[in-house]
C-alpha cells in the first residue's frame, strides 16, 4: 500500500533523514519508534507533506505522493494526527470533525460530511451533539478529537502520531485499543509513532526503529525488543538500560 | 443555526418594506442623502468585514474601491464606455489587482502583521498612481464623469436622490447576503480553522492559499463595486474619498466598532461613523477638518482592547446571555 524508497531529508548540512526505506502493507498497524530527535517526526512530516523530501520516492497505492502539498496528500487518502493536538477552538467538537468530513473527501456533500463527522466522533466515543464545544474537553478528549478528525477524512492510511506521554496508563492502552479498533473496525491501514515501547509493543504487527534518521531495525515486535543493537541506542546502555528494560517489562 | 422561524421572517418582512416605503413618506433630500451615504459606505464595509472576520486584516481595501471608482468613470469619459460594461471592467481590474497581491502573500504565508503591512503598501500605491496620473484622472482635484443633460439609465445617472436610495438599499441587502452565504458555507469553517492553525487546516485537506483565494477575491470585488457605486453617485471622486490609506482605516474602523463577526455590525459601525463625521461637520465646521480621524484612532484602539467584538456584536452577546439567564 505504502512504499517508501531511499527517503532523504537534509536541513542545510544536517541530514535528518538518511535513506529510509520501508514499506506498508494494507491492513497492518507499523510501529515507528525511535528515541526523541531520531527522526521520526520528520519522517512523518515527509509522508503527510508537511515537509517536502530532500530525495527519495513515497508511492502510496501505485502513485507517487513525495512533495505533494498536505491538502493533496489528505485527498490522496492519507490522514493523520498531531503529537500535540491541535483542534480549531473557534469551532464546536462536531463542526471540527464535519469540516474534515468535508475537505478531507469529495467537498460536494455537505450531509455527506456530516454524515463522516457523526460516524467518526461514535468511534472514538465522542459526543455527537452539534454544539458541545472544544474547550470541555480534557488531554485525553483532545486527543479523541485529533482521531476523529482524521477518521473523518476518509483514509485509507492513518498516520498516528500518538505521543502516549500525557496520559495516564489506563488511558494509554485505552487510546493504544482505539487504534486496534480503527484498523479491525473501517479497515485503515496504520502507522503509529511513539517515543516510548511499552503499550506500542502489544498493539503492532511490525515495528520499525530509527535512530539518529537511520533504520535500525525493523520486524515483528518481540524480535525487535530483544534485538541487541536497539536495546543499546534506544534504550541507552548499561545500568540505564537494564532499569529501562525492566521498567518496559513491567 | 436554526432555521428561520415565522417570526424572524416576519421581522425581515417589516423591515424591508420600512426601508423601501421611507423615502416615499419622508423625502428630505438630506436625511435621504446621508441613508444613501450609509448604505453604500455599509456595504464597503461589509464587504472588509468578509474577509476581516478571518483575521485576513487588510488595509489595502482603499485600493479596490478606488479602482472600481476610477475605472469606471475613466471608461466613461475617456472612451464613452457605459458604467454597465466598466463596473463589470472595473471589478475584473480589482479582482485581478486582489490576485496579484493575495496570491504570493498566500503563497509564501504572509500572515497577520505582515499581510497588514503588504496591503497597507497597495493602498498607497493606488493612491499614488491616481494621483501622479493627472492627465487622466485630473490628479488630486480631483474627476467627475461626464455629466447627460437628463436622467440615464444608459450613464447610471439620476438626479432623483429616491432613486439613489433604492439602488443603494438593494446593493446593501445582496451585501448581507452575500454575508450570509459566506457564512453558512463549509468555506467559512475552513476559513475559521485556516485563522487558527494552517497547518491543521491543511492536515484535515483544506487548501489553505485557494481559500484564503477565494475569500479575498469575493471581498475586493465587493469593494470596487461600492467604489464604482459612490462614483456614480456622487458625481465626483478625488483620490482621498475613495482610495488611499485613511479610507482603508475608516474600513477596518467602522467594521470594528460595529463588529465584524455579525452580519449587520459593519452597517451599525457605518451608521456610527458617518453620523459622527456629520456631526463634526456641522458643529465643527472647517475647525473640525480631520478632527474625525483622531476619534476613529482613539476608538479603535478602545474597541480592539475592551470591545473586540464591537457594539452590535457585544449587545447580541449580552442580550443572548440576559435571556439565558432570565
Amino acid at each position: 500500500m505504502l512504499a517508501v524508497e531511499g527517503l532523504v531529508k537534509r536541513f542545510g548540512g544536517f541530514t535528518a533523514v538518511n535513506k529510509v526505506s520501508f514499506d506498508v502493507a494494507k491492513g497492518e498497524i507499523l510501529g515507528l519508534i525511535g528515541p526523541n530527535g531520531s527522526g521520526k517526526s520528520t519522517i512523518f512530516n515527509l509522508l503527510s507533506g508537511t515537509l517536502p523530501p530532500s530525495a527519495g520516492s513515497i508511492r502510496f497505492d501505485g502513485r507517487e505522493i513525495a512533495g505533494l502539498a498536505p491538502h493533496r496528500i489528505i485527498n490522496a487518502g492519507v490522514g493523520r494526527t498531531f503529537q500535540i493536538p491541535r483542534p480549531f477552538r473557534r469551532l464546536s467538537i462536531f463542526e471540527n470533525v464535519a469540516l474534515a468530513g468535508y475537505f478531507g473527501q469529495d467537498r460536494h456533500s455537505r450531509t455527506k460530511a456530516y454524515d463522516s463527522a457523526e460516524r467518526a466522533l461514535a468511534m472514538v466515543g465522542l459526543p455527537t451533539d452539534r454544539h458541545a464545544t472544544v474547550d470541555g474537553l480534557g488531554a485525553a478528549g483532545l486527543k479523541k478529537l485529533e482521531l476523529a478528525k482524521a477518521i473523518a477524512t476518509g483514509p485509507k492510511l492513518l498516520l498516528a502520531d500518538e505521543s502516549l506521554g500525557g496520559l495516564d496508563e489506563s488511558e494509554m492502552d485505552q487510546a493504544a485499543a482505539m487504534l486496534r479498533k480503527i484498523r479491525d473496525e473501517l479497515g485503515i491501514t496504520i502507522i503509529w509513532v511513539e517515543h516510548i515501547m511499552g503499550v506500542l509493543m502489544k498493539v503492532v504487527d511490525r515495528v520499525m526503529v530509527i535512530d539518529h534518521g537511520e533504520k535500525i531495525a525493523e520486524g515483528l515486535p518481540h524480535e525487535v525488543s530483544s534485538d541487541p543493537r536497539v536495546i543499546e541506542v534506544y534504550l541507552g546502555t548499561d545500568a540505564e538500560a537494564t532499569q529501562a528494560v525492566a521498567q518496559a517489562r513491567r | 443555526m436554526e432555521g428561520p422561524t415565522t417570526r424572524s421572517m416576519a421581522g425581515w418582512a417589516v423591515g424591508a418594506l420600512v426601508l423601501i416605503a421611507l423615502p416615499f413618506v419622508w423625502s428630505d433630500p438630506y436625511p435621504l442623502h446621508i441613508m444613501i451615504q450609509i448604505l453604500i459606505w455599509s456595504f464597503a464595509y461589509t464587504s472588509w468585514s468578509i474577509m476581516g472576520r478571518f483575521g485576513l486584516v487588510s488595509l489595502g481595501h482603499g485600493g479596490f474601491m478606488g479602482v472600481g471608482a476610477y475605472v469606471t468613470a475613466l471608461l466613461w469619459n475617456h472612451l464613452g464606455i457605459t458604467p454597465w460594461i466598466g463596473i463589470p471592467v472595473s471589478l475584473v481590474c480589482a479582482g485581478v489587482l486582489a490576485l496579484v497581491v493575495a496570491y504570493p502573500c498566500f503563497r509564501f504565508r504572509i500572515t497577520g502583521h505582515y499581510f497588514a503591512l503588504v496591503t497597507l503598501a497597495l493602498s498607497g500605491i493606488v493612491l499614488q498612481v491616481i494621483t501622479a496620473s493627472r492627465d487622466l484622472t485630473g490628479g488630486s482635484l480631483g474627476f467627475s464623469p461626464k455629466m447627460m443633460p437628463a436622467d440615464s439609465i444608459f450613464a447610471l445617472q439620476f438626479r432623483d436622490k429616491t432613486t439613489w436610495y433604492l439602488i443603494a438599499l438593494a446593493m446593501w441587502a445582496v451585501g448581507l447576503l452575500i454575508w450570509r452565504k459566506v457564512d453558512r458555507s463549509m468555506d467559512r469553517y475552513a476559513l475559521e480553522a485556516v485563522s487558527e492553525d494552517e497547518d491543521a487546516a491543511a492536515a484535515v485537506g483544506v487548501n489553505v492559499t485557494v481559500e484564503k483565494l477565494k475569500i479575498t477575491v469575493i471581498s475586493a470585488l465587493m469593494t470596487a463595486f461600492a467604489g464604482a457605486l459612490y462614483c456614480q453617485y456622487q458625481l465626483f471622486i478625488t483620490p482621498d474619498t475613495v482610495s488611499g490609506i485613511s479610507v482603508s482605516l475608516q474600513m477596518v474602523f467602522a467594521a470594528v466598532v460595529g463588529g465584524v463577526y455579525v452580519a449587520l455590525g459593519p452597517t451599525v459601525g457605518a451608521v456610527i461613523t458617518i453620523l459622527l463625521a456629520e456631526t463634526l461637520r456641522i458643529g465643527f465646521g472647517t475647525k473640525a477638518v480631520g478632527w474625525d480621524n483622531l476619534i476613529y484612532g482613539v476608538l479603535l484602539v478602545l474597541f480592539i482592547v475592551f470591545l473586540p467584538k464591537g457594539i452590535l456584536g457585544s449587545t447580541l452577546d449580552w442580550l443572548r446571555l440576559r435571556r439565558r439567564r432570565g
